[in-house]
């Protein structure tokens, strides 16, 4: 767990305090990212952590600990950092870059040397064929990897991580950032984020903390910093279309109507309107015998027709999985001009459906409530 | 043919003068590593301070090497050694200095500021800084400071003989005293060739020593 109470940082030379009493708490194994434009403080928050700036007052505790009490250089080989510029020693391998921290610790070099080949398995690089290259011939998404790895090579409780993968094209960026996610999932580091960037923020965080001028303006999970901004400042950094990023937070699932009434092969055109009027519902869909889908029947064309569904049935223009997030169902319904989409698992059996009137229901939620 | 002649005839003379030459040049400059990476590194860390050594490396560098052996011979015949092996080798660090705390200098200011923040950040000490990235990163640089200051010097212990300090400068100001181009042709050729034999034998050196992941490709 971190916490910052009542932190502050002027620089000498300067009136004003570039970091203005800011408190708050990361719960052990959360993401926090520190969020807002350039020059508002996050970064000297952050660097303050590590001590590679010296807080003017205030007091920074890890795991219950004042980092000030702690002998400067332990305290840093206890919290991993990762910087935009990766800075990975030229001079060294991977391997060696890896294990810095574990071999000025003295560890041995067996183990550690382990460890490294793990901890490449970890991101997909192979250990045979990585350990013993240079950073130069990486390329700039595998050389933070390499930075990332390096920072939790001695198994650190706390992470900083300034703009790690701002360096980095966009493309890549997305599968650095999955990967992270899914390897912290399993490492539950504590884990303070720079970033300036709202959509990377909204995807890493647990919570996002917004600084405005050396002020934490707002600390809270990304779903309500969008929902309900503190302030015009906060709704202005997240954008006018924060309504429509709060759909990445939320899933298939979450939106997902399940175990609708379906129809099958075999059944009757009129039953199926039955059903449908029944549960007021403009389409249903068709499965199949061990209860994939396979179709589906609008409520227009059935109406008074005659026959079985599996002879009048028209194709699903596409399905969606209940864990992809909102954004992309969304996407989907639009590329393919249809408000609703039936929800299947990999391997094809129906889960049920999702529509358009039902996300706006779920985003508008958290209006009402509040 | 004289020339040839004359050097098959002498080929025990020239390797000994040889041997003089590069104990005069191998200690010094040997000597002038020891102080000069130090110093490079030191001054790396406040600007203006390195200004002012750089200047003064500057200056002492202007100074012809015949005048310096000049100034030195009042001075250090105070302990009985006005001329000979000390004062040249006195010259020769002297002369180091500039080109090996530059260099060093340089190559430390130029280090990329991302890997001393990462490793500051990463809970590195300054000796150890300095030990894993600082000074294998810097090394290519400060060997080339290294090499111009043996080629350079090796040029200057020539003119060492007129102090008395042997070494391969000897047949050259012979050969002049006495007129006799065998022996002036002999020196000037011995000289060149033992630059340029330095220079490609430390050139291998910093090959050896710098780390395979700065090669250039």
């Amino acid at each position: 767990m971190i916490r910052l109470h009542q932190v502050s940082k002027t620089f000498p030379g300067s009136t004003v305090p570039a970091v203005d009493r800011v408190s708050l708490e990361v719960p052990a194994g959360e993401i926090c990212v520190l969020l807002g434009p350039s020059g508002c403080g996050k970064t000297t928050t952050m660097k303050m952590v590590n001590r590679l700036i010296e807080p003017s007052s205030g007091d920074i505790l890890i795991d219950g600990r004042s980092t000030s009490d702690c002998d400067v250089t332990q305290l840093r080989r206890s919290i991993g950092y990762v910087i935009q510029q990766i800075g990975l020693f030229p001079n060294k391998t991977v391997e060696d870059n890896i294990c810095i921290v574990p071999d000025i610790l003295g560890w041995d070099r067996r183990k550690s040397r382990e460890r490294a080949a793990e901890l490449l398995d970890m991101v997909a690089l192979e250990p045979g064929a990585f350990l013993h290259r240079y950073p130069r011939e990486l390329s700039g998404g595998q050389q933070q990897r390499i930075g990332v790895l390096r920072a939790i090579a001695a198994d650190p409780p706390v992470l900083l991580m300034d703009e790690p993968f701002g360096a980095i094209d966009p493309i890549n960026r997305v599968i650095i950032q999955d990967e992270f996610l899914k390897m912290q999932a399993q490492i539950r580091k504590t884990i303070l984020f720079v970033s300036h960037d709202i959509d990377e923020a909204v995807k890493m965080a647990d919570r996002i903390a917004i600084f405005r001028d050396g002020r934490l303006v707002q600390y809270d999970t990304p779903d309500n910093i969008l929902a309900h901004p503190a302030s015009s400042f906060v709704s202005d950094f997240v954008g006018g279309d924060r309504t429509l990023k709060r759909l990445q937070l939320l899933t298939v699932r979450d939106a997902m109507l399940a175990d609708p009434p379906r129809v099958r092969a075999a059944d009757s055109l009129k039953q199926a309107v039955a059903t449908m009027e029944e549960h007021g519902h403009q389409t249903i869909v068709l499965v199949g015998p061990r209860g994939r889908a396979r179709g589906y029947v609008p409520l227009q064309a059935a109406r008074g027709a005659a026959g079985t569904v599996g002879e009048n049935h028209e194709a699903l223009p596409t399905t969606i999985r209940p864990n992809e997030d909102l954004r992309t169902a969304v996407s989907t319904m639009f590329r393919h001009d249809v408000s609703w989409l039936a929800c299947v698992d990999e391997d094809g059996m129906y889960l049920g459906y999702v529509t358009l009137r039902g996300i706006t229901r779920l985003l508008s939620e958290t209006y009402r409530d509040g | 043919m004289d020339i040839l002649d004359y050097i098959i005839s002498n080929w025990g003379l020239i390797v000994t003068r040889t041997g003089e030459h590069v104990a005069i040049v191998g200690v010094a400059v040997a000597l002038a590593v020891l102080t000069g990476v130090p110093i490079g590194v030191a001054i790396s860390q406040n600007r203006r301070l390195a200004e002012a050594v750089l200047y003064v490396a500057s200056m002492v560098i202007t100074i012809p090497s015949i005048a310096l052996f000049g100034m030195m011979i009042p001075i250090l015949s105070l302990f009985g050694q006005g001329i000979g092996y000390l004062p040249a080798v006195i010259a020769v660090l002297l002369y180091s200095q500039l080109p090996i705390i530059r260099n060093t200098y340089a190559a430390i200011r130029n280090l990329d500021p991302a890997l001393r923040e990462a490793a500051r950040g990463m809970g590195l000490t300054r000796g150890q800084r300095l030990r894993e990235v600082e000074l294998p990163l810097a090394l290519p640089v400060i060997v080339t400071g290294v090499r111009l200051a043996v080629v350079m010097n090796i040029g200057v212990t020539a003119i060492a003989a007129y102090i008395g300090a042997g070494g391969l400068g000897t047949f050259i100001s012979r050969g002049i005293s006495q007129t006799d181009p065998r022996q002036l042709v002999t020196g000037a050729l011995a000289v060149s060739l033992l630059a340029i034999v330095a220079d490609l034998a430390l050139l291998w050196l910093q090959r050896k020593l710098t780390s395979p992941g700065l090669r250039t490709r």
